[in-house]
Formats: structure tokens, C-alpha cells, sequence
């Protein structure tokens, strides 16, 4: 293949301001981070970072993110149906409202729904005496999530559904499938990858949020304390290698789910041709 | 008569459709479920905002709104906002100029690189900046010698900030470059403009909508980014205090004013995201518009 000729210019200056900041803003910090854990001993680290109280917090962050993750697939799949599928009044209202979850800061967030679902707020006076508590509790966590966690699966499935070919359905409905036989064995495979690239984003998302939580979750020890707030309770006793051992176990997992997530797009990609 | 008429037209349009569509009763049930859905996770929480703050009426709101602490929480929101949002106009300009007008090894780690800062989790972010800056960090001692400070500083909010919305300009602009090539360009040079006259006059209005859209997310993330912010800010009331952070600290108040108050200040926050929203939806709207019109010329 010949060499293009490229006759633009500007690839020196605009190369070394985008190395630059990059080096200064996301590479130094990492680096730093990277070396300051190099200097701790692996058993001192294996310490720091699986103590009771970690592991509690462990627990409480990946479940609650895995349950709003599942959540948000199921919910997400139905959102973007009924706004690519059908037409009632307000649907364009609710389409953009869909982004809202990412546009609201989330210490705002937090705030609104730890209030909401409270015993005296809207919906805890409801809530509250039928046994749901949804402030103050491993569930009010997972609810932040959801909510922040939110737009993801309705915005990578809502493309694919309206790219969908509607003679497949049509051809399944010609051999005689009925509509939900239909949905399971002709629709339901083609978004199968968006729905699991939207919860492999949700879920990565959830697991490093903590503005939200903070309001919502009371913040117990071994209770509703989540990994990041841990950090922050651990930076704020001025002991900086056992905040580091925790955020280095976050920063694995969300670069694990970071490798998943490219994999899963390019599975969607090739499926979608 | 025309009871019947219309029912025999329903009969025979109803098996045509049976094929493609859901019957009516599970097309209501889903529609149902989805907006509970969004009641309870959009509208409910949004209205509860505004409903709070004027809890304790009018006069308390406003009373919160121009305290002292409260002002200087906007204006140090502002500051940082309005530091760390042209800076990324200028990195998100120079790495889609750079990524999708020229080819080179390694293009996409670079990319990925980019997008990094989106799966570190805040806090984890603001900790790096610690263990750089702060009084036990790599240069904790250096910039404690000569009186300088980073952490729980104005500073150190601006950097925290910065790496949280790192991608986002930068992300809206590569795709936007990518999609035009390089022919306008070239035809511009050829016809004797030089470089710069080349980015202004061509490249720059023709990706200044994605560029407005990178600008508005990122300046949304600025104004509400809480937990990076949080690690190293210090949470000095009326200096390192930024309005989520000023939320936080009124919430922890515990009475039923200083609750007012936090969602009074709260609120302000949440209009912004409402205008983000119609500024957002505005321009997606009118990017669908232009599209049909193209496909329209070139069809």
C-alpha cells in the first residue's frame, strides 16, 4: 500500500500538548500510585487490603454494584423497548430525561434519594412500614446505584434495537412464532451483547462511586461501608499505605472490567455485522 | 351503523399486526412499568430536590443561598470550573487534531489511555493526587520547604478535577474529526492558507457542535464532581469548599434548617443539570437534523 501524503501540519504541537497533559494529569498520578505501592512489602499489602473490615466492604461494594448492574439490565432492556418501540405522549421527555442520572452531581444524587426514601420522606412513609428500608442500609446503596448506573444499558441497547431488522421478526412471525417466542429466540439473541456491554458498564461504574453512597448508606463499619469510603476513612487517619492496598484492589478490578467492556464491544461490533 | 363498520375494519387490520407487534395489554404493561421506573428514579428524586428546599419557605432559602460560606462554595465552583474546562478545550482540540488527522503506531493505547480516568473511581483519583502532593508524598516535603501547597488547596481541586473530566472533550471531538477527513483541510492549504488559518477557518466550525456538547458534559462533571474533590480538599469551609462539598458538610448539620439549606444549595446543582439536559437534547436534536438534511442533498 503507497503512503498517503499528508500535507497537514501541526502533528508535533499537537501530539506534544496532548502527551503532555496526559503525562501530567493521568500517567504522573498513576505512576506515583504504582510506585508507592511497589514499596510496600506483597504480605504487608495482602494485610492492609484483606482485613475484616476491607473484606466486609468488599462485599458490600460488588454485590450491591452486581445487583444494580442486574437491575438496570432488566429495567434498562424495558426502558429502551418502550422508547424505540413505542410511541405514548411524553416519550421524548422521558428519552432525554434518561441522562439525567449522568448530568445530576451525584452528591445531589445521594442527598435527593436518601431523603426520598427515608421513613418520613415520599416514598419511605409507603416504604418504610411494609419492611423496605431504603435509607440507611446495604439496600439504599444498592438503590444509588441503580440510579446512577442508570443510562447505561438504555443507551449502548437503544442503536441496536432501532437498527434491528424488522423481517426477522417478521419472517419468525410468518413460520408461526408467537410474539414472545419470537422476542426470546429472534430478538433476544441480537441484544444479548449491548444489553451485557451496558451492564459491564453500570457495574464498573458503581464500583468506584462514592459521592452517592455517602448520604444514602450511613456509612456503618462491616454494615453499609463500601471499599472507596473505607479509603477515604483510612486517608483521613493519615494511613496512607492502607489506603493505597485498597485502591490498588479497585484499580485491578476496574481495569479487569475495562479489558471485559473492549472485549464485549467488539463482540457487539461484530455481531452487528 | 358505524359501530360495526369500524369494528370489521379493527378485524382486519388486527392479524396483520399480530406478527410484529405485542398485544395491547403487554404494550400498556411494559409502558406502565418503564415510567414507575423512571418516576421513581428520575422525576421523584428531581421534584424532592426543589420540594426540600423550600421546606422551610422562601426567606430560608435565600438566607442559604447568600451566606458567606454558601457564596464562597459558588465561586470556588465556578473558579474551578472555569480553569479546568478551557483547559480541556485545549488538550481535547490538540488530541483530535492529532489522533484523527494523522496515522501512527500506538493510535489506539493512546485512546485508551485518554478514556482511563472514566474507570478509576474518584476517590481513588483524589488518593493519587495525595500521594503525590500531600505532607507524606513524593514532593510533600519539597513543596512544604518552600511554603507551597497543592492538597486541601485550591490547587490541588483544580488537578483532582481535571483528571476526573479528562476524556470528556476529547472523547465527543476525536469521532466528530474522524468523520470529516482530511479533504477540507487539504483543499484549504492548497489554496494557500497556512496552518493555523486552516484550523480556525475550516476544522474549528466544523466540529464546533461536538465540541459545544464535550464542553457542556464536562463543565456538568466540574461543577458536581464530589469525590475527588472530597480526598483532597481539606474541606475548609469558605475556602476548599466547593457547592457538592458545601452540601455535604450543611447535611451533616442534622437540623431541619441546615437540611434546607443543603437542598436549597443542592438545588442550584440540579438546575444545572436540568439546563445541561435541554442544552444537551438541543444539540442532539439539531446533529439528527442536519443528518437528514445531508442525506437528503446527497440522496
Amino acid at each position: 500500500m503507497r503512503k498517503r501524503f499528508n500535507a497537514l501540519p501541526g502533528f508535533g504541537l499537537t501530539m506534544g500538548i496532548t502527551l503532555f497533559f496526559l503525562s501530567g494529569i493521568v500517567l504522573f498520578p498513576l505512576v506515583g500510585l504504582v510506585i508507592r505501592t511497589l514499596e510496600l512489602s506483597w504480605t504487608d499489602l495482602w494485610h492492609l487490603a484483606t482485613t475484616d473490615r476491607a473484606l466486609a466492604a468488599y462485599r458490600l461494594t460488588f454485590g450491591a454494584s452486581f445487583a444494580a448492574a442486574v437491575a438496570n439490565a432488566v429495567f434498562g432492556t424495558m426502558l429502551a423497548w418502550v422508547l424505540v418501540r413505542y410511541d405514548f405522549p411524553g416519550r421524548r421527555v422521558i428519552d432525554a430525561m434518561v441522562d439525567f442520572p449522568f448530568a445530576l452531581p451525584t452528591a445531589v444524587a445521594g442527598l435527593t434519594l436518601a431523603n426520598l426514601f427515608a421513613a418520613n420522606g415520599w416514598l419511605g412513609r409507603f416504604l418504610v412500614p411494609l419492611g423496605f428500608k431504603g435509607a440507611y442500609t446495604p439496600l439504599g446503596v444498592g438503590i444509588a446505584l441503580t440510579f446512577v448506573g442508570m443510562p447505561f444499558v438504555v443507551r449502548t441497547l437503544q442503536p441496536v434495537l432501532e437498527n434491528l431488522e424488522r423481517e426477522v421478526e417478521e419472517a419468525a412471525a410468518t413460520l408461526g412464532a408467537g410474539r414472545l417466542r419470537t422476542f426470546v429466540g429472534v430478538i433476544a439473541p441480537s441484544l444479548l451483547p449491548a444489553i451485557l456491554t451496558g451492564f459491564a458498564l453500570a457495574f464498573a461504574r458503581a464500583i468506584g462511586e462514592y459521592g452517592s453512597i455517602v448520604f444514602i448508606s450511613g456509612n456503618l463499619p462491616y454494615k453499609t461501608e463500601i471499599a472507596p469510603y473505607l479509603i477515604v476513612m483510612r486517608l483521613e487517619a493519615y494511613d496512607y499505605t492502607g489506603a493505597i492496598a485498597l485502591a490498588v484492589v479497585l484499580l485491578m478490578f476496574s481495569f479487569v472490567l475495562l479489558a471485559a467492556i473492549n472485549l464485549l464491544e467488539q463482540w457487539a461490533a461484530a455481531f452487528q455485522n | 351503523m358505524r359501530q360495526p363498520v369500524r369494528k370489521e375494519l379493527n378485524a382486519s387490520r388486527r392479524p396483520s399486526q399480530r406478527g410484529t407487534q405485542e398485544s395491547p395489554f403487554a404494550r400498556r404493561l411494559l409502558i406502565a412499568l418503564a415510567l414507575a421506573f423512571c418516576l421513581v428514579f428520575l422525576l421523584l428524586p428531581l421534584a424532592n430536590v426543589f420540594a426540600q428546599a423550600l421546606a422551610q419557605g422562601w426567606s430560608c432559602c435565600r438566607d442559604s443561598v447568600t451566606h458567606p460560606d454558601s457564596l464562597a462554595a459558588i465561586r470556588l465552583t465556578l473558579l474551578v470550573a472555569g480553569i479546568t474546562v478551557p483547559l480541556n478545550v485545549v488538550f481535547g482540540l490538540a488530541a483530535a487534531w492529532a489522533i484523527a488527522k494523522f496515522n501512527f503506531p500506538g493510535k489506539s493505547i493512546l485512546i485508551t489511555v485518554i478514556d482511563l480516568p472514566f474507570s478509576v473511581s474518584p476517590v481513588v483519583a483524589g488518593l493519587m493526587f495525595v500521594v503525590l502532593f500531600g505532607l507524606q508524598g513524593f514532593f510533600g516535603q519539597w513543596l512544604d520547604a518552600h511554603d507551597m501547597k497543592i492538597i486541601f488547596a485550591v490547587p490541588g481541586i483544580v488537578l483532582a478535577t481535571l483528571f476526573v473530566t479528562f476524556p470528556f472533550v476529547a472523547r465527543e471531538l476525536i469521532p466528530a474529526m474522524q468523520a470529516l477527513g482530511t479533504e477540507h483541510e487539504q483543499a484549504a492549504l492548497t489554496l494557500g492558507a497556512n496552518g493555523w488559518q486552516t484550523f480556525w477557518h475550516v476544522s474549528l466550525p466544523s466540529v464546533k457542535w461536538a465540541l459545544i456538547y464535550g464542553v457542556i458534559l464536562c463543565n456538568a462533571r466540574a461543577m458536581g464532581e464530589f469525590g475527588a474533590v472530597s480526598v483532597v480538599s481539606g474541606h475548609i469551609i469558605g475556602h476548599t469548599e466547593t457547592m457538592p462539598l458545601r452540601v455535604q458538610a450543611l447535611y451533616e448539620g442534622g437540623t431541619a434548617a441546615s437540611s434546607a439549606a443543603a437542598f436549597t444549595v443542592a438545588s442550584l446543582l440540579a438546575s444545572l443539570a436540568l439546563v445541561t439536559l435541554v442544552l444537551k437534547t438541543f444539540l442532539e436534536w439539531r446533529q439528527a437534523r442536519e443528518y437528514e438534511r445531508a442525506q437528503q442533498i446527497s440522496g
